[in-house]
């Protein structure tokens, strides 16, 4: 069987999917980027053709894509996230649609019409607010799991604002909001709510908005709030933070067939 | 992806003698009893030099501090004295250089800048210039004095011409007591022919990029524009264009790309990233894509300029660009670009402490794509302060659009 592999390294997680011929998920692998991206992708592609019980020899083509899409040496070709994130969404969801990618460290706003081709994208600038570096940064100043968020957001009772565009004002804030007698559950929500406004304040959404990356498949409370901000059901495709991947392997499959 | 081997122009070694002669008459000049005039880009540098100043242009020093990547060293100097890391970051890494004392002007054998004798503004840029100018004034406690040209002008009408020239005809008299010195009208009206000439030529040359492939990049102009910033009205200038225009002329007619296997062709609309321009040369030739014009280059175009009128045509000239225009004015003249330059997409650099030089937040892209059709994509950055600029975002969106641009 010819296999296609994509490889999504990303400022927290590196992500790998194999594909067949006709563009079925055959493995997937994930594990922390660390600061050897050769190596955490050596090991997802070792883990992936182990599990099913594949060879490298059947590996017909790998593309890159992410931060670290420059460092896997044994990558045949490359291309951003942007365009792998879009290439993944499409495949799922065959339809002209605003694609929002929350990342750990950046967001992308990629719009697509209805044959797929891309029409416009935006990252968010500089700052890191409104991504999954915000959350983490929110979990570490309230002592909690990053893993606890969405539970406590679900049990959450009232609405607290928090109002900042800074993550480090918005820590300040939660330090007020913590002073005033907030419960933690409110707190996580608002802090929520402040990764989607800045999504918000991005870009504007066309036709279906479809949902990807990982801060989206460990938190589903983010698409019931972005469903809300934007005025629509959000789509979020099967294994949301391997759509990166998914794209680059489909990208790596096109080019060879 | 390494950038294809691409031939430099021959003429560079030439410019870099035109500007090595040029910094070394700044230096020599007070010993040699010649005065010297601190002047903005698009200042009144004409009537400096026919009362025979040495004109010395510290946004060139900006952009030294900044491609030479010594800026972001600087700024917190200035910042420290009361100067904001929000305002020009021309300003703050001049001045930051000065409280500082260092600059590239001293590997050229020069102690620094030149002192002014005089300082003297045109506000068609930006309110900056000024309070940049006013620092030195107080510093050493010599005049300045200046242009109050009105901003975000639609029609250039009369009364703005009228109002522009009589304020750069009541510079005159302050400036012939500080020059001791009259003003001969024919030697103004030679330095504005000499003027013209170079703005032509200078033209020209950015025309040439009009040839698929181009035979020359933004990042090439925001060089080799040296001469047409610092020496315009000067037959040095002059004599260097014509030797580049051959060059460029010749490289076009010959099929002698720039960018070799251009793709794509790229219009660069704000400031230059002047720390930047050899990592972002390289990817967009990595990319197979030519940065083919620029509103940047272009400011220094006056074609309105006529010896035979000195005064309103120096005011209408220095009136009439860019970035003193109204935004209807901006997009129709960034429509004509596109056309003539033959570009794909629009590049707009969101230089955040240069928001006069910055047009893609009030909707212009927008705007222009629905205009135009063509597509766009806004870079965040600076012209000189790398601390708001990451590498890592605009290499991607850069590398991001070439992608759209082939249809990902």
């Amino acid at each position: 069987m010819a296999l296609f592999c994509g490889i999504d390294i990303g400022a927290s997680t590196a992500k790998l999917v194999l594909i067949d011929a006709e563009a079925r998920v055959v493995a997937k692998a994930l594990r922390r980027s660390g600061v050897d991206y050769a190596a955490a992708t050596e090991a997802n592609l070792a883990e992936a053709l182990a599990a099913a019980g594949l060879t490298r020899e059947q590996v017909r083509r790998v593309v890159s894509t992410g931060y670290g899409r420059d460092n896997v040496p044994w990558a045949d070709g490359r291309m951003t996230e942007i365009a792998c994130h879009g290439k993944g969404a499409f495949h799922h969801f065959r339809r002209a649609m605003t694609v929002i990618d929350i990342g750990a460290q950046d967001s992308k706003v990629i719009h697509l019409d209805d044959a797929g081709r891309r029409l416009a994208f935006k990252m968010n600038r500089k700052c890191a607010a409104g991504t999954g570096a915000f959350l983490e940064e929110i979990a570490l100043r309230l002592d909690l799991p990053l893993s606890e968020l969405n539970g406590l957001a679900e049990r959450s009772t009232k609405e607290v604002t928090l109002g900042s565009f800074c993550t480090v004002f918005t820590a300040t804030e939660i330090l007020a909001r913590i002073r005033a007698g907030e419960r933690v559950e409110d707190i996580v929500k608002g802090a929520f709510r402040s990764v989607v406004k800045r999504l918000v304040e991005m870009d504007t959404v066309q036709e279906t908005l479809v949902l990807t990356g990982g801060v989206v498949a460990h938190n589903p409370i983010l698409v019931k709030l972005a469903g809300e901000a934007f005025g629509t059901t959000p789509l979020v495709p099967p294994d949301p933070q391997f759509i990166g991947a998914f794209g680059a392997a489909l990208f790596a499959r096109e080019q060879t067939l | 992806m390494a950038a294809p081997e691409r031939k430099e122009l021959e003429s560079t070694q030439k410019m870099k003698a035109v500007m090595g002669k040029y910094f070394k008459e700044l230096a020599a000049g007070p010993q040699a009893g010649t005065k010297t005039a601190w002047c903005t880009s698009v200042g009144p540098a004409e009537l400096l030099r026919a009362l025979g100043f040495n004109v010395y242009f510290p946004e060139n020093h900006g952009a030294m501090l900044g491609a030479t990547r010594t800026a972001t060293d600087l700024i917190p100097a200035a910042n420290a004295r009361g100067f904001s890391p929000d305002i020009c970051s021309y300003l703050t890494s001049d001045i930051g250089s000065y409280l500082m004392n260092q600059t590239p002007l001293q590997k050229m054998g020069m102690t620094g800048p030149p002192k002014a004798d005089v300082l003297v503004f045109n506000t068609n840029q930006c309110r900056d210039v000024k309070d940049w100018f006013q620092f030195y004034a107080r510093e050493w406690g010599v005049p300045c004095l200046g242009i109050h040209t009105p901003r975000a002008i639609g029609d250039l009408g009369d009364s703005i011409i009228a109002d522009v020239a009589k304020q750069t005809e009541a510079l005159v008299a302050p400036l012939e007591a500080v020059a001791g010195a009259k003003l001969d009208p024919a030697r103004l009206s030679e330095v504005v022919a000499l003027s013209k000439q170079c703005t032509d030529l200078w033209k020209a040359v950015l025309e040439t990029a009009a040839s698929m492939p181009s035979p020359i990049t933004f990042f090439d102009g925001t060089i080799q524009m040296g001469p047409a910033v610092v020496l315009r009205g000067t037959q040095d200038a002059v004599d260097y264009y014509r030797v580049l225009l051959a060059e460029l002329r010749q490289r076009a007619a010959d099929g002698v790309a720039a960018v070799p296997g251009e793709r794509f062709r790229i219009y660069w609309e704000g400031m230059p990233i002047w720390g930047k321009l050899r990592s972002l040369s390289e990817q967009f030739a990595a990319l197979k894509t030519c940065v083919v014009a620029s509103t940047y280059c272009n400011s220094w175009i006056f074609d309105a300029l006529d010896p035979a009128d000195p005064f309103a045509s120096m005011a209408r000239a220095y009136s009439s660009i860019f970035i003193c225009r109204s935004d209807d004015v901006k997009e129709k003249y960034i429509g004509a670009m596109a056309a003539k330059f033959k570009v794909n997409g629009i590049l707009y650099h969101d230089a955040k402490t240069c928001p006069n030089n910055s047009n893609s937040r009030y909707m212009m892209p927008q705007r222009l794509q629905a205009k135009l059709g063509i597509p766009y994509l806004i870079i965040h950055g600076d012209l000189n302060d790398l601390r708001l600029y990451s590498e890592e975002q605009a290499r991607t969106n850069i590398e991001a659009f070439a992608e759209q641009l082939a249809g990902a």
